[in-house]
């Protein structure tokens, strides 16, 4: 359980970037979710890549190589329609977690 | 999806692998990128992203795991590496393969003709549809039938052509032998007496030509016939059908309509009809003749228990006016009471079902057995192969394959081997069951059986070879994959002795192999036991030098009244040969499979019995002894008083102690045969009536065949002759009849082949059950011998250690053999208890034995204990023989 709980949020976390930046690289993911938590969270290139290539074969994803604004080839990723669902059901499902993660830490 | 996109690149797993490891690549370079823009230097830069990134290669290889496409594709990387791995050992594939192609073929054969028999369903369309009607239990021996199929007389057949609700369409068929070509040369060949609809309702079309319609049902004067597809081909040269066509039948020029598809061999399976032909209705129908199977098509919506409840329910009228005349009162409310329902019939009818069901079944097991003996042996050949790759298995583990990687390496290694065998196996099976089918025929027929490879055969082999490839494949995989790198690479190829466990699995695979080949044992040893108690069973009667043949003269037009007189002559003509010591005739030819029978009235009694009508020198040819009285004599003509002869179950049954000499016997009446009273005359002793297995004897009447009521003559005739030199004295006698008489239909047998002819299916198991009893056997000897041979090359050292420590060669011998006898005092243990339960199974198979037959199991014992030991004992030779130096120096 707690292995797919924490497989779960990088998820969550990689879903929820693309569905604010469009269509990324990993690196750009990568970056983006580090800036974004202020350093609070780093995403190690040997999960980030597995989760992705998961994702994609899963349908929720989608790939393409395009050129980045440093002018290298990238494989860009961006979200599905079964995707975009999914990153919802994702949502719900972590508010839910996270409720009653704080109701345990509360409960004196 | 992204899935069907990868599987479309199977097989370009270099540019999969190119483009990840690009993607990876970038993502580096991006990171160098950013970090230069922020003011580091290049080095120092790719110095920190090689860092953070970590081991690239292992970054990779959880991508690629990932990857389905990419795991689809490592599946055929194993694949190759598993057909690398056979060919660099062809000795271990060839046997291996050929060990599970002859196990998986044997068991595919006997299903095959399972399927052959009982599963598959007629060439016909939906034949889920078709529905047979049948009187409910039987017509209990009412009447007279034609053949175990015949449940329908001709005026019951009218009735349910009338009346039939529940189907669109109902025929009628008979199977009726006819002659083709001129007489004096005619040949006897598979008739089918159909309904016009009969082919209608099957929906069979034709191959050429066209089928029996039911304007051609009509004159019983036989005009149009229907060819069978092998028939026209082997007997008309597949000659074009035109109007013109034509063949001789039964004496006359008849009309050859069309021919049937190759795939319709007619209604009986194991039979293969030559040529169908339009029923009819003769003038004087005999109401209690039963002659017809009827069949119908059930119309949408009913079901079987449906039509049959109205056909339950239409049952009193129908057989109210089916009733035969002639019978006692008694007779007509049995056949009153008589109830018809309906059966699934898309499966044909077959005499092979019932005779050979079980026996079939049995024989399944025993291939089945015999192959879990020969998986048991490749087990353990992989278990060996698994041992002396554990140095490679650790090593690999070492460098970071996961147990799960190497487990389905080897399992894809042993489903390639159950495969191949079992691919091999069903191109096996098609001859063997050939074989098999070939062993059931007798001297006066041959089963017709289209065995065909269909999908059950191919499912039932993809089956077998998944369970082969569970049994010899997982145990080992198992073992060979659960080794501890460390320890392994430490110790080498071989400790001072093997671990404890793995060699524990194998002696368990050898107790396995020795109590079912045990059990296989036994059963053989039963099943030739059976066999040879039933080929020296004592019928009662004389069976050497006894031949007999059936006379046909319809074609010679004698009138029914001087039947009985040309009988007599051709007695005579019989007797005059030289060589024949004596000649009768007879209604009944014993063992024959006809069977005769009267209701009769003894005193106050009522009952019933056999009743056989012969001639004079009937006992003295058939060495009958007679117990008291007289025997026939010419005397006893149709004119003579009415004269008995009874059997001592006759006796036994109606007069108990009293003197049954001089007593009458009331025959009560039938069609053809009026109430009569006869005097008993003799008693004879009992014989077997018409099977070696039969346990009772029934009571059986003799009556003087000159005493047959003239209503019930006909122009046939059984004679039976006994002689010395027996073919030539039956050639003479074959010669002397068709000089006199050319147009007569002459069909002879020999009385002990007949009755061997019986017991084919004894014969077929006992042979099977032998075969595969000494096959299993054998099976045990290798299997023993292999492992054996394992443990002294994995105990080298130990018995180095030991020889140069002063033990003798009778110890080390007595070391393996002690190995031996502990395996075998288990196993037999084991296999005694599995035979005494398997052996109730085969109870109503065995004659004159019970399954349970503590001789057999003695001898199994001892065979076994001999086939293990002599098994034993050139491994354990070959360690005696082990010079301690080398042994030792080898480490």
């Amino acid at each position: 359980m707690a292995k797919n709980d924490l497989q779960g949020a990088l998820d969550l976390l990689i879903l929820k970037t693309l569905s604010q930046l469009g269509a990324m690289h990993g690196y750009g993911i990568a970056v983006h979710i580090e800036e974004v938590s202020d350093a609070l969270l780093t995403v190690e290139e040997g999960s980030l890549y597995p989760a992705l290539h998961r994702m994609e074969q899963s349908g929720w994803l989608r790939a393409e190589w395009a050129v980045t604004e440093s002018s290298r080839k990238a494989k860009f990723y961006s979200l599905t329609a079964a995707g975009k669902k999914q990153l919802a059901a994702r949502e719900k499902n972590w508010e839910q977690v996270v409720k009653g993660v704080q109701a345990i830490l509360r409960f004196a | 999806m992204g899935i069907f996109r990868r599987m479309w690149a199977l097989g370009r797993r270099s540019k999969l692998d190119r483009e990840i490891d690009e993607e990876l690549r970038e993502h580096m370079r991006l990171r160098v990128d950013a970090d230069v823009a922020k003011g580091m230097t290049p080095d120092e830069a790719i110095r920190r992203a090689r860092l953070r990134f970590g081991n690239p290669t292992v970054v990779k290889e959880r991508v690629d795991a990932e990857d389905a496409a990419l795991g689809f594709e490592s599946f055929f990387r194993d694949a190759r590496y598993a057909v690398r791995g056979f060919v660099k050992s062809p000795g271990f594939t060839i046997v291996a393969v050929l060990t599970l192609a002859l196990g998986i073929g044997a068991n595919t054969a006997v299903f095959q003709i399972l399927d052959a028999v009982r599963l598959r369903s007629l060439p016909i369309q939906n034949p889920q549809d078709l529905a047979e009607l049948r009187i409910v239990g039987g017509n209990k021996g009412f009447g007279v039938n034609d053949s175990p199929f015949a449940n329908f007389t001709i005026p019951m057949w009218q009735e349910v052509r009338r009346h039939h609700d529940p189907f669109s369409d109902v025929m009628a068929w008979r199977s009726n032998g006819v002659l083709v070509g001129k007489l004096t040369d005619a040949k006897h060949v598979n008739g089918l007496e159909v309904s016009g609809n009969f082919f209608n309702v099957l929906g069979v079309a034709p191959w050429r030509g066209r089928l029996i319609e039911p304007q051609d049902e009509g004159s019983c004067e036989m005009s149009k016939v229907v060819a069978s597809y092998s028939f026209w081909k082997s007997q008309m040269g597949g000659a074009t059908i035109t109007p013109n066509t034509t063949i001789i039948l039964e004496g006359r020029t008849v009309q050859v309509l069309g021919v049937t598809p190759p795939g319709f061999f007619g209604m009986v399976v194991g039979d293969r009809f030559d040529l169908a032909f339009p029923t009819c209705t003769p003038p004087n129908v005999r109401r209690e003749m039963f002659l017809f199977t009827v069949m119908g098509r059930l119309k949408p919506g009913w079901t079987m228990e449906r039509a049959s409840a109205y056909f339950g329910s239409l049952s009193p009228g129908l057989f109210e006016n089916a009733m035969p005349t002639g019978y006692s009162a008694d007779a007509v409310k049995i056949f009153k009471a008589y109830r018809l329902a309906a059966y699934p019939a898309g499966g044909g009818v077959s005499y092979l079902r019932d005779a050979y069901d079980s026996s079939l079944q049995l024989l399944l097991a025993i291939t089945g057995l015999v192959l879990l003996i020969a998986c048991a042996n490749l087990a353990n050949l992989m278990l060996a192969r698994a041992s002396a790759r554990k140095r490679e298995m650790a090593i690999r583990m070492a460098l970071g394959a996961s147990r799960r990687q190497l487990l389905r390496q080897l399992l894809i290694g042993s489903s390639l081997l159950a495969l191949s065998g079992a691919m091999l196996g069903v191109l096996l099976a098609q001859p063997l069951s050939r074989l098999l089918v070939a062993s059931l025929s007798t001297s006066q027929g041959s089963i017709q059986l289209s065995i065909v490879t269909d999908w059950r055969v191919l499912l039932f082999a993809a089956g077998v070879a998944v369970l082969t490839c569970i049994v010899f494949g997982t145990i080992p995989a198992m073992r060979g994959t659960s080794v501890d790198p460390i320890s392994s690479l430490k110790s080498g190829e071989r400790g001072v002795a093997g671990s404890r466990e793995r060699f524990s699995v194998q002696r368990l695979l050898v107790v396995t192999q020795i109590a079912v080949s045990m059990v296989l044992l036994v059963g053989a040893l039963l099943f030739v036991h059976s066999y040879r108690n039933l080929i020296t069973a004592s019928p009662g009667m004389r069976e050497a030098g006894i031949s007999g043949f059936y006379a046909g003269f319809s074609t010679m037009h004698i009138k029914q009244e001087n039947e009985a007189a040309f009988k007599r002559q051709l007695v005579e003509l019989v007797q005059s040969v030289h060589g024949v010591q004596n000649a009768a005739a007879t209604t009944h030819v014993p063992m024959g499979g006809s069977s005769w029978g009267h209701g009769v009235h003894v005193g106050t009694q009522d009952g019933g019995s056999h009743f056989t009508y012969a001639g004079p020198g009937y006992f003295a040819t058939m060495g009958i002894p007679l117990v008291r009285g007289r025997s026939f004599t010419a005397m006893d003509t149709t004119n003579a008083p009415h004269v008995l002869i009874v059997n001592q179950a006759f006796v036994r049954k109606y007069f108990g102690a009293t003197d049954p000499i001089g007593q009458l016997v009331q025959v009560l009446p039938e069609p053809q045969y009026p109430a009569r009273t006869y005097q008993i005359v003799g008693t004879v002793a009992d014989t077997k009536y018409n099977g070696v297995r039969e346990a009772t004897t029934d009571p059986e009447a003799f009556v003087p065949i000159d005493q047959v009521p003239e209503t019930a003559q006909g122009p046939f005739a059984a004679i039976m002759f006994a002689s010395e030199n027996g073919p030539a004295t039956v050639a003479a006698v074959r010669s002397t009849i068709a000089a006199r008489y050319p147009e007569m239909i002459l069909q002879f047998f020999d009385f002990r082949q007949g009755i061997r002819d019986n017991l084919v299916g004894d014969r077929m198991m006992a042979m099977l059950s032998g075969f595969f009893g000494v096959l299993a056997a054998l099976l045990v000897v290798v299997g023993l011998y292999g492992v054996l041979s394992y443990f002294i090359a994995q105990r080298r050292n130990e018995i180095g250690i030991r020889v140069a420590l002063g033990a003798n060669r009778g110890r080390v011998i007595g070391l393996v053999l002690r190995d031996t006898v502990w395996m075998l005092a288990i196993g037999v243990v084991v296999g005694t208890v599995l035979a005494l339960v398997a052996g109730r199974a085969a109870t109503t198979m065995l004659f004159g034995l019970k399954p349970y037959d503590a001789a057999t199991l003695v001898f199994s014992i001892l065979l076994l204990a001999v086939i293990a030991v002599l098994a034993s004992l050139l491994p354990a030779f070959k360690a005696s023989r082990l010079n301690p130096v080398d042994a030792l120096r080898c480490e």
